[in-house]
């Protein structure tokens, strides 16, 4: 991942989407981040494919694995949206692994991290709201709206209110997509300078060889606390996506 | 809550930046790039396949072997109910045979008891029966032979008398005077006869 720019580090150079598969990419428009969007949905079904394949009573390793990846999104699902969660639940359990894996994978050298795009978190948030109030509608029809109504507010204030929860609502869009992306393009930026320091102080020797191996450290403890925000950041957006989703089931 | 942990390496890079080609700007807002929207498009139907391969296959059969597991669990569970029931009553059963074995124990000794007690006292009885018949034999037999002595007993002091008197006197004393005086003497000696 280090690259060293004729005038300093370029950290930004790892986000630059290229074609694939050469001539067939080039007219389709495939890029590297499809093909790792592929590779995280391969691996999630993957898990769950040969993790369950032994239909074991007593689960192995892998087999528990699935299995507890099952779990622990139907028990989000059912503990954030309630019993008709588990109608929700493919879609939850879809989500998450997508957005995990793609997160997972971009902390390994030369793998590309699709999540720290801001059109695809864009995308994917875009889809959950859509979801969610097409789900509102659905269960409430017109009666939706009192959503953006809070009770208990002087009358005075009311339009102040519903100004303020109708635009709260949909910053829901920014916030989700935003957070992700955010996050994950802060972690890469900071371990690609990190990783330039070592090259640019290694290579000046004596003296700065020392910080060269502080910084060799920093981004072996960055790696650590990439891998922990990886995690939290798909489980921040599907577990965002449960609250949504509970919202549009019961209006509050 | 992970965006304020962020904030300490992000202030520590702020004095990276400007070392970082900021000229190229952000390859994410590169809209110019079609492939920036493309990888959207592209995701739809990679996110769209892996929705309908997951929901379709994967986690049907994950829940088909959680389903199984439980049901299993279950059926164990009401198996080792039904064995401990059936334990309990075999203790029941125990406790009550042993409790009816203990009670005809106890009234096969309280009989056992009765009739040798009645026996002994029927043994007894007859014992006493016995030993009465014999006791009264007995007297019956001392007061024959008490009876033979006393009438025995004239005839051997007249015998004795004579036999004196003859020796003494050298005559023999008249019969009729000597019973008078063996009767007389034996009137007063044996006065309770």
């Amino acid at each position: 991942m280090a690259a060293e720019g004729h005038s300093g580090i370029d950290a930004l150079s790892q986000f630059k989407l290229a074609p694939v598969f050469g001539q067939l990419g080039d007219t389709l428009h495939i890029s590297q981040a499809n093909v790792m969007m592929a590779v995280a949905s391969a691996l999630t079904l993957l898990l769950m494919w040969v993790g369950m394949s032994p239909r074991a009573m007593i689960p192995g390793r892998l087999q528990s694995a699935a299995e507890m990846a099952y779990e622990t999104v139907m028990t989000l699902c059912v503990e954030q949206i309630g019993h008709e969660g588990k109608k929700f639940f493919p879609f939850v359990f879809t989500l998450f692994f997508f957005i995990l894996f793609g997160n997972l994978m971009g902390v390994f050298p030369l793998f590309f991290t699709f999540t720290s795009h801001i059109a695809v978190t864009l995308g994917l948030s875009l889809f959950v709201f859509l979801l969610v109030t097409f789900v509102a509608i659905k269960e409430h029809g017109l009666h939706f709206f009192s959503y953006f109504v809070p009770k208990g507010v002087p009358v005075v204030l009311l339009p102040l209110m519903v100004v303020i929860e109708v635009i709260s609502y949909l910053s829901r869009i920014i916030s989700l997509s935003v957070r992700l992306f955010a996050n994950m393009m802060a972690g890469h930026v900071m371990l690609e300078v990190f990783a330039g320091f070592v090259v640019m102080l290694g290579t000046a020797g004596g003296i700065f060889l020392l910080p060269a191996a502080l910084s060799l450290s920093v981004n072996v403890v960055l790696i650590g606390f990439e891998l922990l925000v990886a995690s939290l950041q798909a489980y921040v957006f599907a577990i965002l996506t449960c609250i949504y989703l509970h919202d549009a089931v019961h209006l509050h | 809550m992970s965006r304020l942990r962020r904030i300490g390496p992000m202030a520590a890079g702020l004095f990276a930046i400007p070392m970082i080609a900021l000229a190229d700007g952000l390859p994410q807002l590169d809209f110019a790039n079609k492939l920036t929207t493309f990888q959207v498009v592209w995701g739809v139907v990679i996110f769209a396949i892996l929705y309908v391969l997951a929901s379709r296959t994967a986690l049907p059969k994950v829940e088909a072997v959680l389903q199984e597991r439980a049901k299993r669990i279950a059926g164990d569970l009401e198996g080792a109910k039904d064995a401990k029931a059936r334990a309990d009553a075999g203790i029941q059963a125990a406790a009550d045979a042993t409790a009816k074995a203990r009670s005809e124990a106890q009234a096969a000794i309280n009989a056992a008891l009765d009739s040798s007690k009645q026996a002994a006292a029927a043994q007894s009885a007859v014992l006493n029966e016995r030993l009465d018949k014999q006791l009264k034999e007995a007297e019956g037999q001392i007061a024959a032979a008490r009876g033979a002595a006393l009438a025995a007993l004239p005839g051997v002091a007249t015998d004795t008398a004579v036999a004196l008197i003859t020796r003494l006197t050298g005559a023999a004393p008249d019969p009729a005077r000597l019973s008078g005086a063996i009767n007389a003497a034996m009137a007063a000696r044996g006065a309770g006869q």
